[in-house]
């Protein structure tokens, strides 16, 4: 395989706004096992393979030491692991039957792993620890470079064939430049979290893997290039700027009418204080890498934190949104053969009812204790029925506001139904052009049926927000839709209501509407939605 | 050989946090320690493997065993932190952190 170190031009999707330039540090990638060796001393293959699971049982505590919180509960978890007396005896008496100290210890922990497998849920989980610490005392051994995420000790440019969220939760935005990945589309997780971080990234960019570690590359995230073989001394000295101010001004069209432009948060940290408020604070990322629930106490202070930063702006908080494509160990949800499908979102309520009830409480406790305006709303609503029943159980906690979030067309098509039962909707573009289209959101492949200009998406918001006008009752658009400065206008003039985006697209979002009057949105609405195409659509709004 | 029956106080069992604790606890003890559940066979206290694959759940009735030196102090020890609810007691040190 031939490394790009030329001066070379590489292309994919842009899906996070920004220019950075950097050296590339690639994902490790598990080390390839060589053929079994025969083993002359058996005694020194012995003592190598303690000392790999000692040096990995170190750094792994080490890395403990320096961290906090969930990240650090899991490093510590994972330096238990190598240290367990148990696999230390299963791979000495392989070693003792013959094998290589690498041999030796795959067997071992593949052994441990395929028990834990059976075990099910949560020990299932542990299953892909093993591996992870396999292939890195594997590499130890084989003096191959780590897998997982790099640790060079300077900024870079992330290059991976895909992230995972556990990977993401475990990234530094302060060490990551950009990010460049083979796969994943314009809604990928990648592509969210680069976003929320203000970082560029560019999916979908074949041959990505060959850069070599060390390579300076520019990534511009606007444009979907990485263009490979700059100097050293070209590359930008640290990140681009991404704390973007917010404009100070609510959003408006040019003739004053109100849109309210709100952002889509993860956690404390992406609030800006002078925000219109928050249309989407995503409560996974509370959840994500934990052996066990938070407690309601440690919930309530991590939702307080956020409610005091917006006094007496709107916050709406989602319940927790997962599944086995967002697998959370605790919830111990079994593999799915379509998780995309499968128990996701309100779902795992039915066979997990605590775990919401917990939520919902922890959020009316943390929004008495505020001045911020607290809406609720649930993930993966298909019927009137599971809006009623979500609605119930918000209101008995004392939550006045409760909606829920559009994101299956069965919901879209029956919206007025489900507004009998609701205060609000808020439309999660993504999920619902995945399902719309029957395109999975992963998979890059399929970005053009992915594009949120798809008419027959813009169809079923525009039912949406005709529906929230008959009853007087708020629509938003809480998806990646939303952060598009030319689409906005036209979800505006379909009658939505809001526009939830990260921060960093805020921006842009506002101007367009400042330059649009409400009936120049409308006429652009119903050009797009007599198009064919998403590139048809586009030129109908220009 | 001295042994002692608890019942397990943490509200996920011997699990996650809980199960990191008791091997913690396990491991730094001057003599070895086994932990068995019902009639299963007895498991080294020191592998977090081995506790964990055990599937000990709250109010579940487990038997330390240990033998020699100070045995009895170490069984009191570890009884008593198996009985208290660590998941509890885990929310204040991730406050304090």
């Amino acid at each position: 395989m031939g490394e790009v170190t030329a001066r070379t031009l590489l292309s994919g999707l842009g899906v996070s706004a920004g220019a950075a330039s950097g050296p590339v540090a690639r994902m490790g990638r598990p080390p390839a096992l060589p053929g079994a060796r025969v083993v002359a001393d058996a005694e020194a293959e012995a003592a190598a393979a303690r000392s790999a699971l000692a040096a990995l049982t170190e750094d792994l505590e080490d890395r403990a030491a320096r961290t906090s919180g969930a990240a650090r509960e899991i490093l510590e978890a994972l330096a238990m692991i190598a240290a367990d007396p148990l696999l230390a005896e299963a791979v000495a008496a392989r070693v003792a039957g013959g094998a290589d100290a690498p041999h030796a210890v795959t067997a071992a922990f593949d052994e441990q792993a395929g028990l834990l497998r059976e075990g099910g849920g949560y020990l299932a989980e542990r299953a892909a620890d093993l591996e992870d610490l396999r292939d890195r005392a594997v590499a130890w051994l084989l003096g191959a470079p780590m897998p997982g995420l790099p640790a060079p000790g300077h900024p870079f440019v992330l290059v991976a064939d895909d992230l995972a969220p556990a990977d993401t939760a475990m990234l530094d935005p302060a060490d990551v430049l950009a990010v460049v990945t083979v796969r994943g589309g314009p809604t990928s997780h990648t592509a969210i979290l680069a976003r929320a971080l203000g970082i560029p990234a560019v999916v979908g960019v074949a041959g990505a893997l060959e850069l070599a570690d060390g390579v300076v590359v520019a990534v511009d995230g606007d444009l979907g290039t990485v263009r490979a073989g700059g100097s050293a001394a070209t590359a930008s000295a640290g990140r681009p700027q991404t704390r973007v101010a917010v404009p100070a001004t609510p959003g408006r069209t040019a003739d004053g009418h109100p849109v309210e432009l709100l952002l889509n948060i993860g956690s404390a940290k992406d609030v800006r204080p002078e925000a219109e408020g928050v249309g989407l604070f995503r409560t996974e990322f509370l959840f994500l890498g934990r052996r066990s629930a938070p407690s309601p106490a440690e919930q309530r202070a991590a939702y307080a934190e956020v409610l005091d930063l917006l006094p007496g702006r709107k916050v709406v908080i989602r319940t927790l949104d997962a599944g086995a494509d967002k697998p959370l160990p605790f919830l111990g949800l079994p593999p799915e053969e379509n998780p995309a499908l499968g128990i996701r979102g309100l779902r795992t309520a039915a066979g997990l009812p605590q775990v919401l009830d917990d939520q919902l409480a922890a959020i009316a406790q943390a929004a008495a204790a505020t001045t911020a305006d607290v809406w609720v709303m649930a993930p993966m609503v298909a019927t009137p029925a599971e809006a009623a029943s979500f609605a119930a159980r918000a209101r008995h906690h004392g939550l006045a506001k409760v909606g829920v979030m559009i994101e299956i067309p069965a919901a879209a098509l029956r919206a007025h139904r489900i507004l009998r039962h609701v205060d609000f909707l808020s439309i999660g573009t993504n999920d619902l052009g995945q399902y719309t289209m029957a395109a999975d959101r992963q998979d890059g492949r399929l970005s053009d049926l992915l594009d949120p200009w798809q008419p027959a998406l813009l169809d079923l918001i525009g039912h949406c927000a005709d529906a929230g006008r008959t009853v007087g009752r708020p629509v938003g658009v809480c998806g990646e839709a939303a952060a598009d400065p030319r689409l906005a206008p036209v979800l505006v003039g379909l009658g939505i209501s809001s526009l939830s985006m990260a921060a960093t697209a805020v921006p842009a979002v506002h101007a367009a509407l400042a330059e649009r009057t409400l009936d120049q949105c409308a006429r652009a609405a119903a050009r797009v939605l007599d198009a064919d195409d998403p590139s048809a659509a586009r030129e109908a709004a220009p | 050989m001295p042994e002692r029956t608890v019942t397990v106080g943490s509200r996920s069992g011997l699990h996650a946090r809980s199960a990191k604790l008791f091997v913690r606890a396990a491991s730094a003890q001057p003599v070895p320690v086994r932990l068995r559940v019902g009639d299963r066979p007895a498991v080294d206290a020191r592998s977090i493997l081995a506790v964990l694959t055990q599937r000990v759940k709250q109010g579940t009735e487990v038997t330390l065993e240990a033998d020699g030196e100070g045995a009895e102090q170490v069984l009191a020890a570890l009884a008593e932190l198996l009985g208290r609810d660590l998941d509890e007691e885990g929310e204040g040190a991730r406050a304090d952190g």
